[in-house]
C-alpha cells in the first residue's frame, strides 16, 4: 500500500524506504544518483550515529552516510506498512 | 598486422587490473595520464593475428560527478576514441555497476560488457541471464572469472568482432522525457555540425543540457587541437566503423 512521503533523514532506523524524488541540486545530486539514490529504488535505514547525524543508509548492497543537508532533502514510501 | 586500442573502463574493485595482468603478461607500464595526476596502466598483447594496445582507466562509479579520474576516464572514451571500450562488471554488484556501463553506452555503441567475478557470483548462489542481458544491453556480454582466467577467450573473440567491424553494436538507447527530447532535438543538430561524425552529438548535447562545464572545458581544448591532423587520423583508423 502507497504510505505517506516521508524524507530520509525521518524514516526511521530499521524501515525501508522507495524513493520518491530527491530535492538535492547540482553535483551533489549527481553524486547521489549514481550511488543509487534513484527514484524506485529501495533504501534501507541502517542506524544513526551516536549524534544522530550523520546516518547509514544501505543502497545497492552498499552502506553510505549521508548528513541531514542530504537526507532531508530525499523522499521516499516506507515499504512494508 | 591490424593494431587496435581498447579501453577497460569499471567501478573500483571489479577486477580490472587483473583482467589487464592476465591479457597483457609482463608488456605494460604504469605511468601518468598527460597533465593529470591519475595514474594509468598501458600494456601491449597480441590476439589472431592483431596486435592489441590496452588501456586501464581510472575506476570510477560514474563518468558525471567530475573528479580528476572521472574527467580522465571520461575524455579518453570520447577524444581518444578507443576501437573497443571494455566496461568490466562485478557480478555480484550489477545494479550498481550497471550504471557506468549505461553512461559509457551512450557515449560509444563499441563496447564489449564483461561481467566478472563470476566464480563469486555462483558461491553467492546469484544467477546471471547472460542472453537476456545482452539483449537488453545492445552489445555483446560475456562473463568471466578473472582470476582464474577462465572465459578470457571468448572475451577476445568478442572483442575482435566489435575491433575489427564485424559486429556494429546497436546499444539500448535511453528515451528521456518529453521536454529533454525537445531540447536535444534542438541542440544536436549543431553539435553534429561542430564535431561531426568525430563527437557523439547525441550524448553531447545531453552533457550541455546537464550544464557540465569539466566537459565544456574538455570540448574547447578538443577544439584548440591540430583539427586536420585529428581528423586524418579518424578517417583512417575509423572511417568504416564511425558510428556513435
Ligand atoms: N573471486 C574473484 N576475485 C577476483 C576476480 N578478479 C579479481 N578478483 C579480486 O578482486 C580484487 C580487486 O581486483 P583488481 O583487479 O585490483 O580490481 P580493480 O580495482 O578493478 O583494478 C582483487 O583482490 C582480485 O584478486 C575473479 O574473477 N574472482
Ligand atoms: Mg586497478
Amino acid at each position: 500500500m502507497a504510505s505517506a512521503e516521508t524524507t530520509l533523514l525521518e524514516a526511521g532506523t530499521g524501515n525501508q524506504v522507495r524513493i520518491t524524488r530527491i530535492e538535492v541540486q547540482g553535483v551533489m545530486r549527481r553524486r547521489l544518483l549514481d550511488l543509487g539514490f534513484v527514484p524506485g529504488n529501495r533504501i534501507e535505514v541502517l542506524q544513526k550515529s551516536p549524534l544522530g547525524d550523520p546516518i547509514a543508509f544501505r543502497v545497492n548492497n552498499t552502506t553510505i552516510a549521508l548528513r541531514s543537508e542530504e537526507s532531508s532533502q530525499i523522499w521516499g514510501e516506507r515499504i512494508g506498512e | 598486422m591490424r593494431s587496435y586500442t581498447i579501453a577497460l573502463a569499471g567501478n573500483p574493485n571489479t577486477g580490472k587490473s587483473t583482467l589487464f595482468n592476465a591479457l597483457t603478461g609482463l608488456r605494460q607500464h604504469t605511468g601518468n595520464w598527460a597533465g593529470k595526476t591519475v595514474t594509468s596502466a598501458e600494456g601491449f598483447f597480441e590476439y589472431d593475428d592483431a596486435s592489441f594496445r590496452i588501456v586501464d582507466l581510472p575506476g570510477t562509479y560514474s563518468l558525471y560527478s567530475n573528479s580528476t579520474d572521472e574527467e580522465a576516464a571520461r575524455d579518453y572514451i570520447i577524444f581518444e576514441n578507443p576501437d573497443v571500450t571494455i566496461v568490466i562488471l562485478d557480478a555480484t554488484s550489477l545494479e550498481r555497476n550497471l550504471n557506468l556501463a549505461l553512461q559509457v553506452l551512450e557515449m560509444t555503441n563499441r563496447v564489449v560488457v564483461c561481467i566478472n567475478l563470476m566464480d563469486e557470483a555462483r558461491r553467492l548462489g546469484i544467477k546471471i541471464d547472460l542472453k537476456k542481458m545482452q539483449e537488453k544491453l545492445g552489445v555483446p556480454t560475456v562473463a568471466i572469472s578473472a582470476r582464474s582466467k577462465k572465459g578470457i577467450d571468448e572475451l577476445l573473440k568478442q572483442v575482435m568482432l566489435v575491433a575489427s567491424g564485424a559486429v556494429v553494436p546497436s546499444p539500448i538507447s535511453i528515451t528521456y522525457s518529453e521536454e529533454i527530447e525537445k531540447k536535444i532535438a534542438a541542440i544536436e543538430p549543431q553539435v553534429r555540425e561542430m564535431f561531426g561524425t568525430h563527437l557523439p552529438s547525441r550524448w553531447i548535447a545531453l552533457r550541455l543540457l546537464d550544464d557540465d562545464e569539466s566537459l565544456l572545458t574538455s570540448l574547447k581544448k578538443w577544439l584548440q587541437r591540430d583539427q586536420n591532423a585529428a581528423s586524418r587520423k579518424e578517417v583512417l583508423q575509423y572511417g568504416e566503423t564511425a558510428c556513435h
